[in-house]
């Protein structure tokens, strides 16, 4: 593998060649699309969307002090970042668990960015209980036949192909009976309804599928064995929740003091209602304990202390401060934390009061906040069930 | 900058942990206060604290210490609150004779520190005159180079050797400027001491000064000297809270998996389960940034007075949830004096209020923030 620091310096000239000033503005949703596709694929060519994959499925073949090198380049002038539910977790979970043939079939798909997933996880009916999951399989000949009915599928719409928790054995208990398959979203039998959330947005789909067909060489790992593959799936999307807050360069948005002393005013030099000033001040000691906890567990992790792992804590005391941040936002506004749209309210206003409503989901999804305690309760306290 | 502990302190917990665990269970703590016990901790105890060197670990080797750090002590301080061990550590090694380390007064530090070092010598520091914690309301006069006014809460002046007054020589009211540190001896014709007992068997005592004369060579300090001395014991009373918080919720967590109901071990509740993670997350959360505080204060971070009342702030609120929920967790039996989780109840709420609040804490954060 080449020298570190050649391969830094070779890195920065192909950025110096390859990606404009307009792109050096972090992951924004206006980047111009001609010119984000002209990277992407400089991306996909060098195989720095999946750096530290096999070259053989169009990785970059980096370890992994060259792919954090690869990173750093990429961070300190601002790239966009590609990011899609293919490479973050069906690839690491192929990887692991898929054939030869669907390592063939799909990672360089995923890894040249020309093929993009959704997740075909949660039901109407099962939410926390994913294992409860309805949606059925059912063999014909060399395919499985999809019936029922999935919600909170992202990107949905816009996706060519889903991975999906489908019940193959009826019979067996619950979390014995799933299995993980893939096939494509474009085909008869799979409608899409955009699910539009109490925020306005609709980001999310419902899909209902009422005889879609998957290949039963598409199914990933053993068959009835799906719970143990989207387990290990859900673990990649934990290590990078969190990591997302903010964004890498996403647009500077005003700190939530600043616009709390906007929104209350100031009077001899303090906020000038107490209450808000004293729910400010721990929210902000919070938000430190918060991230000094997250990077204690990484330093202790590194100088092999061992102890309880309180990197388990994140989840649910980030969603925790993420809702409290806000609703501290719309308290400071009052009635001008109210607005939906049109004259009268701040864009400031308007989009602290979205995020307001946006960020109650924090603590449902990825597994709520009592989820999360009680997978503290058993598995890090040690409290017996 | 850490957050986690180095070799060195990790080795130092263990001696300390050894030594604890052999020397200083529990119950020493209740025998003491049973007895009213004239001096309200154990001598021979405190002896052997200078010979593990604890006493000196803030002081320069010139004045026979070790030159380590706050973080240093606090690994210490951690320990002892675990076992509740009542020995004169915060008041002289970071309120009393931390006064007279961080002053310029060379010549009482030549005097003073080896002996503290030692174990020979106990320095309060008497400097609170309210209920609520307010440092600078200060009313104590310095007048003609005497002072006088009345002390509350000064921790273990019944046993010092040498009191620290702060007094006012200038101003009024909660004014910071005109305050002034010094160095009187506890037995000074004007002194008078008379123990108080609190609900955590600490030792704490009203002083009063009824003209006692300091002369100008016995000056440490003003405001600033005050604040430093200050944000250091506040974050050493912090690693103390915190040991006894750690213990009291170990022990609490050991109680939900040993103690049956309705034929079930009432740890399998999940009312229960779920306030027990969240014990654990404010447990953590503190241990954290408690930490970063005393290497903020190691280092003189230029955020250090936010970073110690951010942290006093989150252990305050750790304990008083620890504290709560021990007692409640432990039912009927946690009302009793006879089970020890009361005792550390009591300790958590007094090292709560002690040196400030939560609420006192996030509104000086908010000052230092800058609304």
């Amino acid at each position: 593998m080449a020298d570190l620091e050649a391969f830094k310096e070779e890195v920065r000239a192909i950025i110096a060649e390859h990606l404009p000033e307009e792109l050096r503005v972090g992951n924004r949703p206006d980047l111009p699309k001609e010119s984000l596709g002209r990277w992407i694929s400089v991306m996909a060519d060098q195989g720095w969307i999946t750096p530290d994959w096999p070259t053989e499925y169009g990785g970059g073949g980096l370890d992994r002090k060259h792919t954090a090198a690869l990173k750093a380049e990429l961070k300190k002038v601002r790239a966009p970042v590609v990011s899609s539910f293919g490479v973050s977790m069906l690839g690491p979970t192929l990887l692991e668990y898929g054939t030869d043939e669907q390592k063939q079939e799909f990672l360089p798909k995923i890894s040249k960015h020309t093929m993009r997933w959704c997740q075909g996880f949660s039901e109407p009916g099962s939410g926390s209980d994913l294992a409860s999951l309805q949606c059925r399989a059912e063999k014909d000949g060399d395919e499985y036949v999809i019936t029922g009915q999935k919600i909170w599928t992202t990107g949905a719409d816009r996706a060519d192909w889903i991975f999906c928790l489908v019940r193959t054995d009826f019979d067996a208990p619950k979390h014995e009976g799933i299995s993980f398959i893939l096939f494509p979203m474009h085909q008869d039998g799979v409608e899409v309804a955009p699910l539009t959330l109490i925020d306005g947005s609709a980001h999310f789909s419902q899909v209902f599928f009422d005889g879609a067909r998957a290949k039963a060489e598409h199914v990933v790992g053993p068959l009835n064995g799906g719970w143990t593959v989207a387990k290990r799936l859900l673990q990649h999307e934990r290590s990078t929740d969190g990591s997302s807050d903010g964004g890498i360069g996403g647009a500077a948005k005003e700190s939530i003091s600043d616009f709390v002393k906007r929104e209350v005013g100031m009077e001899g030099g303090v906020l000038a209602d107490a209450t808000i000033r004293e729910r400010l001040a721990a929210h902000e000691i919070d938000k430190r304990a918060l991230s000094l906890t997250m990077r204690r567990a990484a330093e202790e992790a590194r100088a092999g202390q061992k102890g309880r792992d309180i990197g388990s804590l994140g989840k649910f005391r980030w969603a925790n401060m993420v809702k409290n941040e806000q609703d501290i936002a719309v308290d400071a506004a009052g009635s001008q934390g109210l607005g939906w749209d049109g004259p009268g309210f701040e864009t400031a206003q308007l989009e602290r009061t979205k995020k307001w409503l946006i960020t109650r989901a924090d603590s449902i999804w990825g597994g709520t906040n009592e989820i999360q305690l009680n997978v503290i309760a058993k598995r890090v306290l040690g409290i017996p069930e | 900058m850490s957050v986690i502990l180095s070799e060195e302190q990790l080795m130092l917990r263990e001696s300390a942990q050894t030594f604890l665990a052999d020397q200083s269970p529990v119950t020493r703590m209740r025998e003491l206060r049973d007895a009213v016990d004239e001096n309200g901790y154990t001598p021979a105890i405190w002896s052997q604290m200078a010979d593990l060197g604890w006493l000196g670990i803030l002081l320069a080797e010139e004045h026979g210490g070790s030159g380590m750090g706050v973080a240093d002590l606090g690994v210490v301080l951690w320990e002892c609150g675990k076992v509740l061990a009542p020995e004169p550590l915060l008041s002289t090694l970071l309120l009393g004779a931390n006064a007279v380390r961080l002053s310029d007064n060379e010549v009482l530090q030549k005097d003073v520190l080896p002996s503290v070092a030692e174990g020979d010598r106990i320095v309060a520091l008497a400097f609170e005159e309210t209920g609520r914690f307010a440092p600078y309301a200060v009313s104590t006069r310095l007048e003609d180079g005497s002072v006088t006014g009345k002390k509350l809460h000064v921790l273990d002046a019944h046993v010092a050797d040498q009191i620290v007054v702060v007094a006012r020589a200038a101003g009024s009211g909660g004014d910071r400027d005109g305050i002034a540190l010094y160095l009187v001896d506890a037995n000074a014709k004007g002194v008078s001491i008379t123990r108080h007992r609190r609900v955590d068997g600490r030792n704490v005592a009203e002083v009063e000064f009824d003209g006692v004369e300091v002369g100008a060579d016995r000056l440490l300090g003003g405001a600033d000297l005050l604040d430093r001395v200050i944000d250091q014991a506040t974050i050493g009373l912090a690693a103390e809270m915190l040991g006894t918080a750690e213990e009291a919720f170990e022990r609490t967590l050991q109680y939900l998996k040993d103690r049956e109901q309705f034929g079930a071990r009432i740890g399998t509740f999940q009312a229960l389960r779920h306030r027990a993670a969240e014990m654990f997350s404010e447990l953590e959360f503190a241990r954290s940034i408690v930490r970063d505080a005393l290497s903020a204060v190691d280092e003189g971070r230029e955020d250090a007075a936010a970073c110690v009342s951010a942290a006093k702030a989150q252990a305050s609120k750790a304990a008083r949830l620890i504290g709560a929920e021990a007692i409640q967790m432990h039912g009927g039996i946690g009302m009793t004096d006879e089970e020890e989780i009361g005792l550390f109840f009591k300790r958590l709420k007094a090292a709560e209020l002690s040196l400030g609040d939560a609420t006192y804490h996030q509104r000086r954060f908010a000052t230092l923030q800058g609304y």
